[in-house]
């Protein structure tokens, strides 16, 4: 019997033990300083609708700790998995839309066009073959840097199946149109592409948020970078962001690209977890950004730093 | 009388040499705790800070109550920040808030002076004290969850507070390892944090009108409950006061925050303070998700403090005006009409007399 079918299992039988206790309660059993035994569920009379299989659990990278982590993720499998006609406002929709801007910064992305999601307008869902799911979208999308907003329709398919595999997302964006970032990102192009005083940085932001005027571009390259990284780790379970370039290193410059080693965290909203990568984010004007040698770090529970005193 | 304004004199020289505090930057904890002592000594008449429990490492936590003394127990609006260590704009916030509604109160005839009357205000700046301590050392800026060892064979530190409460704890959204940011404890309440705000909350629920708990990031307001299977009876108020909220927000300075349930609007979870709120029937019980969306998310520039207080303060006066009026005002109205009945029928009478 496969581990999602028992933990559903276990929860009918726990929620069918403890039904009745009525919802609008004004009193309350009396304190207990000690641990309590887990509380009577109220319960509607609909059964626990179950999905095939896909359940809450975040998809962590393959790393063995990670997936013991990833097996411990104590969930329900009480959401249906929604089709037809979505709320823009709740959370599948808008886990699917943040896949289109990564999909759209690993397209479009420089030192000085960063995407991010500002609404969602429309979303509708489908399931396809081989429990795959598809995405139909509406969405607003804002650059980071200018501020300028542009509307356009997308679809990402999520494959099913044991493989899984990265989304795929298609869209009706057609590039940059108001703010025209050439000559910024030549100028930055000509002012790196030199072996000598190689740039290196670190904490960006730092802890108070600040970014030092000139590493933003390099902070805005990460987060375009991370997106190759988050793109292909998401699916209907996570949504992603960047947390912080620990660290960027230049390289020296290799078929007219500029290079950098980029140390980043990624926050995962739904697991809550910070997921430390490395990558080799190449980038140009003509080539725009791509990323390479993508490695996941392990969490590092044993380096505590030194103890205040 | 001569005493008394010697008395008055001290203070305000006291206030006067102590450095003004900056609510525009993240402050370490030490400065949080001296601010504290501070907005005491400047505000002796409304203001007492009571301790109501201790960290695991065995630091106080304490709120500051904030409200005229009436002698009588009063109805009562809470409000915590911090419970997540990385979420520094959430302590910014309460010490916004404590600073803003101070000021409205020495205004004279303020609708903040007549509702320090009628009600308390219990802030705690910062919940998890041990947690917010250490994301201010070297490296560790992102922890999130309080200090407690792992137990077993489990070696990480810490438990998630918001998924330590005893509300359907540990059935949903939750994670049974150690090592994990959402670890619920080894049982409900097994945190001493969690457990100070239950224990002390406990015995005044009756009076608590309003639970207010202070997070980042996402802009968002969330209502109860976390688990789907839970609805709150007064789902359709909390939506609507929650909505209103979220529009008074949008008014200050343009930003969008969603609001909903958790399940609905961002992913479900058990074992959250705002639920437990509820669970013990305090009415009105919301989580805000302070700024931004992503871009800085937990390292929110300290430019943007100000703005985000201003939106989150309007936001949570306007849930804070909504539940006064309903304990306060309600009873006015009664009055009112009344009143008004028997001058009606004092009129018609009148009238029918006259002809």
């Amino acid at each position: 019997m496969s581990p999602a079918l028992m933990r559903v299992l276990r929860v009918v039988v726990l929620l069918s033990a403890v039904r009745g206790a009525p919802l609008a309660t004004v009193t309350l059993p009396p304190v207990i300083l000690e641990p309590v035994p887990l509380e009577p569920v109220p319960v509607p009379s609909e059964p626990v609708r179950v999905d095939s299989g896909a359940d809450q659990n975040i998809s962590i990278p393959i790393n063995t700790e990670q997936q013991q982590q990833q097996q411990q993720q104590v969930s329900l499998d009480v959401d249906v998995m929604l089709t037809g006609e979505l709320n823009p406002n709740h959370y599948p929709a808008r886990r699917a839309a943040q896949v289109v801007l990564h999909h759209l910064n690993t397209r479009y992305g420089s030192p000085y066009w960063w995407g991010a999601l500002r609404q969602v307008h429309k979303a509708t869902a489908e399931a396809l073959g081989d429990s795959g799911r598809k995405y139909s979208l509406e969405v607003t999308l804002q650059d980071q840097i200018s501020g300028t907003k542009e509307t356009c329709t997308a679809e990402v398919v999520f494959p099913g199946g044991p493989a899984g595999g990265p989304p795929q997302v298609t869209t009706s964006y057609e590039g940059k149109s108001e703010i025209n970032t050439q000559a910024q990102e030549e100028a930055l192009y000509n002012q790196y592409n030199t072996s000598q005083n190689l740039l290196s940085g670190h904490n960006l932001p730092d802890s108070y948020g600040h970014v030092a005027p000139g590493m933003e571009p390099f902070w805005h390259l990460g987060g375009v970078a991370s997106s190759f990284v988050m793109l292909k780790e998401s699916s209907e379970n996570t949504l992603y962001n960047m947390a912080q370039v620990v660290s960027v290193t230049q390289l020296a410059t290799e078929n007219n690209q500029l290079r950098f080693n980029y140390d980043v965290l990624l926050h995962e909203m739904v697991s809550q977890e910070i997921i430390h990568w490395k990558l080799l984010a190449s980038w140009s004007p003509q080539e725009g950004v791509k990323a390479s040698q993508m490695e996941l770090l392990p969490k590092c529970h044993h380096c505590e730093p030194p103890q205040e005193h | 009388m001569m005493l008394a304004l010697v008395g008055m004199l001290l203070l305000q020289m006291g206030a006067a040499t102590r450095a003004i505090h900056d609510y525009n930057v993240y402050h370490p904890y030490t400065e949080i705790d001296s601010w504290m002592t501070g907005i005491l000594i400047d505000n002796p008449d409304i203001v007492s800070i009571e301790r109501y429990g201790q960290t695991y490492e065995k630091r106080d936590i304490n709120l500051l109550r904030i409200g005229e003394r009436t002698g009588a127990m009063k109805k009562v609006a809470w409000m915590d920040c911090g419970i997540h260590a990385r979420e520094w704009i959430s302590p910014a916030f309460c010490q916004y808030f404590i600073k803003q509604i101070l000021q409205e109160y020495r205004v004279h005839g303020s609708r903040m002076a007549a509702m320090m009357k009628e009600m308390d205000f219990y802030v705690t700046p910062v919940l998890n004290v041990d947690g917010y301590i250490y994301s201010w050392l070297n490296g560790t800026r992102l922890w999130r969850k309080n200090r407690s060892p792992g137990t077993g064979s489990c070696s990480c530190y810490g438990t998630d507070l918001n998924r330590n409460f005893n509300v359907t704890w540990g059935t949903i959204g939750v994670s049974t390892n150690c090592c994990s940011e959402t670890y619920g404890g080894t049982a409900a309440l097994s945190s001493p944090e969690a457990a100070s705000v239950t224990r002390y909350l406990e015995q005044r629920k009756a009076d608590v009108l309003l639970f207010l708990t202070i997070h980042s990031y996402g802009q968002l307001i969330l209502v109860p409950y976390g688990n789907p299977n839970l609805t709150a009876p007064n789902y359709g108020q909390l939506m609507k006061v929650g909505l209103a909220a979220a529009a008074e927000m949008k008014k200050v300075h343009g930003m969008s925050y969603r609001v909903g349930t958790s399940p609905d609007i961002l992913y479900p979870n058990s074992g959250s303070s705002r639920d437990w709120a509820r669970l013990a029937g305090i009415p009105y019980s919301f989580t805000f998700e302070l700024r931004d969306n992503g871009t800085f998310g937990f390292e929110l520039p300290e430019e943007q403090i100000q703005p985000a207080c201003e939106e989150a303060y309007s936001g949570a006066m306007h849930i804070i005006n909504h539940v006064h009026r309903e304990q306060f005002n309600a009873a006015v109205s009664v009055a009112t009409a009344s009143l008004l009945g028997v001058l009606l029928a004092t009129c018609v009478t009148v009238a029918n007399n006259a002809f």
